[in-house]
């Protein structure tokens, strides 16, 4: 590799041709500020805080001092670079003013103080709020959608949530509409969010460095059910919420606080507070069962997994003619509301009217998927509130529940206890190899020696395997991040790739990268790959426990005994199983 | 200046709709293929209404918030159709200190149509254009290419009215 010396605050460093003054700078420990830019994502030197002072070699003497973006700039050989001058700060200085100039600074009770970039740096460079006082941009408040707000008042049009719709979801509803002073970010012909093809994936909200994109905040309707005498509530928590959670209270991401977790948010008042990692080894029961069912009857292959509700509403949207490959099962959330509502209503004779359900998701699609018809087993919606892992996160916050100080509890019964099958749903490819260890079993009609199917494992946007399973071939393929779907079932629609199961899940890395996990700023997810670190969380929590298997797990052989006769019954139909919409574009 | 979105009622034909298709084919391997696509379909129907959008969103997989970014960022692109009638008020500085924007007031509440757009039925159209170099008419405004200059609000209920039958 050709390498380019250059001087960086008087530290000589070698850095690879063609790195830029910000990578540079990074090798030897400087740390740049950014605010526009998100490595491999966004990359456009649009919000000029990252300058630096640049000298570049003319012939044999060193050219004059140029302030340049270091995100965006290449270095060249003998460059000299400084980080941090009287200058350099003046200019950041300005640049930050004249953002706040035309930005709503509400900031006492926006979603994001503290966890705001702008803010941030505001603070670290002393600025003057109101230094430059004028005309503000007309841009609206939008609440059309059951997921996400955006707020145009407090757009600093940095277009990173852009980059993460448009370049890394290969989606593109929204972007800069108008021109000069008018530039807003946008839907097409300024609609609504809710009219575009959204997905709701929330991709856009961890990506946005301020407060102009936000779910749609639901902890007020909670904390009124908690107060709400005629209410039973509970909550059911997914997978990846343990391995995220505590991002809220000061953990290292990659923190496993289950126990913490459990007990905060039984201190919050819930009734009981249950593990969705039971319906998520419910899901791999009928959806495995589901696949064996699809392979042995000429079913419509391949089919898909159909957990994801980002997932489920981009193949409505840009492959309506796939929506016969997805899986009928409904996703771990909604089957445990609708078990909420009937199995546990039934037993512990309540009626489910009376039961509040919330879950606890890292995602912000589920806001939508709640919502979604063909979603009531009990006539009424089979789960009442979904909540993002941040939003639970305030919620305990707000209640003043010392988190960090609390000692480990465990979920309540009936619904106490997931398989590591369950656990790894968080992560993709976990879906895959959960319903791998099932149907392995079932076709070789024996016990499995490992567990383990490392070829699904891993952050990588495509993965293709095969497994010979007795006299049967099984291939098999996972997707994260719809892009990457989308290039998936292409090669599949094209017929180059024959595969019998498919995972997708809607955020690149599945729920551990979901829209609704804590915020991590720029410089957080420059430099560690969140993907991988969250998910280590739940396949270290995979290999600790010696229950593995969905198949083993005693809570779900219960149900299927008490309540809903064999996998995939009428009755498990009736009420874990769902449809579909062919939605378009 | 923000555009705003048409009225009238699309009536493009399929006679257009082959013809933006053709350009779209000729087009679509380009490096900056949309520039050239947008300014063609705009040469076939006159403007870009939704209806054409999603056409060439559809046509070359390039989402429909990307084709109306472009849309309403460069000048040249518009959104509403010229109507039969079509009004254009001169902003240039002399007319402007000379009162043209009193003149499109008048109008707009002549015909109950903002600057920028035009009528539901497709009759009127008003926009505010820059200067026409007839500085020493001014305020001027053209209608359907026709010169009426040393305008005051008070003419415009009288020029209108030519054009209203």
């Amino acid at each position: 590799m050709e390498m380019v010396n250059v001087t960086i605050n008087g530290i000589s460093v070698a850095v690879p041709k063609g790195s830029t003054v910000l990578d540079a700078a990074k090798q030897i420990g400087i740390d740049i500020p950014t605010l526009c830019y998100l490595k491999e994502i966004n990359e456009i030197g649009a919000c000029r805080i990252c300058l630096v002072e640049v000298q570049e070699l003319r012939g044999a003497t060193l050219g004059p001092k140029r302030m340049v973006t270091s995100c965006v700039y290449p270095v060249t050989e003998g460059m000299v670079v400084t980080t941090n001058s009287p200058a350099i700060t003046a200019s950041r200085k300005m640049n930050l003013e004249l953002l706040l100039s035309n930005h709503n600074k509400e900031c006492l009770s926006c979603v994001r103080s503290t966890t705001c970039e702008l803010q941030r740096l505001c603070q670290e460079y002393g600025v003057n709020e109101n230094r430059f006082k004028g005309a503000v941009t007309e841009s609206g408040l939008d609440l059309s959608s059951p997921a996400i707000v955006r707020d145009g008042s407090k757009c600093i049009l940095c277009r990173r949530c852009v980059a993460a719709c448009r370049n890394m979801q290969g989606i593109g509803v929204i972007g800069a509409n108008n021109r000069g002073f008018d530039t807003v970010i946008g839907t097409a012909m300024d609609g609504t969010q809710a009219s575009t093809s959204c997905i709701n994936c929330g991709q856009c909200i961890v990506a946005c460095p301020t407060g102009a994109l936000t779910e749609r905040d639901d902890t007020d309707k909670v904390f009124e059910a908690l107060g709400d005498p005629t209410k039973k509530v509970y909550i059911c928590i997914a997978p990846s919420v343990r391995a995220q959670i505590g991002e809220c209270f000061g953990y290292e991401p990659g923190t496993d606080v289950e126990g913490k977790m459990v007990a905060a948010v039984r201190r919050l008042g819930f009734d009981g507070v249950f593990d969705m990692n039971v319906t998520a080894d419910l899901t791999i029961v009928e959806e495995a069962n589901e696949l064996l069912g699809r392979l042995n009857n000429n079913g419509v292959l391949p089919m898909i997994t159909s957990c994801s509700p980002g997932w489920i509403k981009y193949c409505e949207h840009y492959f309506p003619e796939m929506t016969e490959n997805l899986s009928t099962c409904k996703s771990p959330q909604q089957m445990f509301g609708a078990l909420m509502k009937t199995y546990f209503a039934e037993k512990e004779g309540i009626d489910p009217e009376d039961i509040f359900f919330v879950s606890a998701i890292p995602c912000t699609a589920k806001k939508f998927e709640v919502g979604r018809p063909d979603q009531s087993a009990a006539g009424v919606p089979d789960v009442d509130v979904a909540i993002t892992t941040r939003e639970l996160g305030r919620m305990i916050n707000r209640a003043g529940i010392n988190f960090k100080a609390l000692a480990d509890e465990r979920f309540d019964t009936p619904f106490s206890r997931g398989s590591g099958a369950g656990i790894i749903f968080g992560a993709t490819g976990g879906v895959m190899e959960a319903a791998l260890r099932y149907a392995a079993e079932v076709i070789l009609d024996k016990k499995l020696e490992s567990v383990e199917f490392p070829e699904v494992r891993g952050v990588e946007g495509v993965k293709l395997a095969a497994y010979k399973l007795g006299d049967l071939e099984v291939k098999v393929a996972v997707a994260s991040g719809t892009k990457n779907a989308k290039e998936l079932l292409e090669r599949v629609k094209s017929g180059e790739l024959d595969v019998q199961f498919i995972e997708i899940m809607g955020c690149p890395g599945g729920c551990v990268n979901g829209g609704g996990q804590p915020y991590q700023p720029a410089s957080v997810r420059n430099s560690i790959d969140l993907r991988a670190v969250r998910a280590a969380v739940l396949y270290k929590a995979d290999a600790a426990t010696d229950l593995r298997k969905s198949q083993d797990n005693a809570e779900v052989m219960a149900l299927y005994r008490e309540f809903l006769g064999a996998p995939n019954s009428h009755k498990a139909h009736e009420i874990l199983h769902t449809s579909y919409i062919k939605r378009g574009l | 200046m923000k555009k705003k979105p048409t009225t009238v009622a699309f009536r493009g034909t399929k006679e257009q709709e082959e013809k933006l298709l053709a350009v779209i084919e000729k087009h679509k391997d380009e490096m900056g293929k949309m520039m050239p696509i947008l300014q063609e379909a705009q040469e076939i129907y006159g403007y870009l209404p939704i209806e054409v959008q999603k056409i060439i969103a559809r046509e070359t997989g390039v989402s429909l918030e990307e084709i109306y970014g472009i849309i309403s960022f460069y000048a040249q692109f518009k959104l509403n159709p010229d109507g039969e009638v079509a009004i254009a008020v001169c902003l240039g500085t002399a007319c402007y200190v000379k009162g043209a924007g009193e003149l499109i007031e008048a109008i707009e509440q002549e015909l109950s149509i903002t600057s920028g757009s035009t009528s539901a039925d497709g009759k009127f159209s008003l926009e505010a254009t820059r200067c026409i170099g007839a500085c020493g008419l001014a305020p001027v405004l053209t209608v359907n290419g026709e010169v009426y200059g040393r305008l005051t609000k008070k003419d415009i209920p009288g020029i209108l009215a030519k054009y209203k039958a």
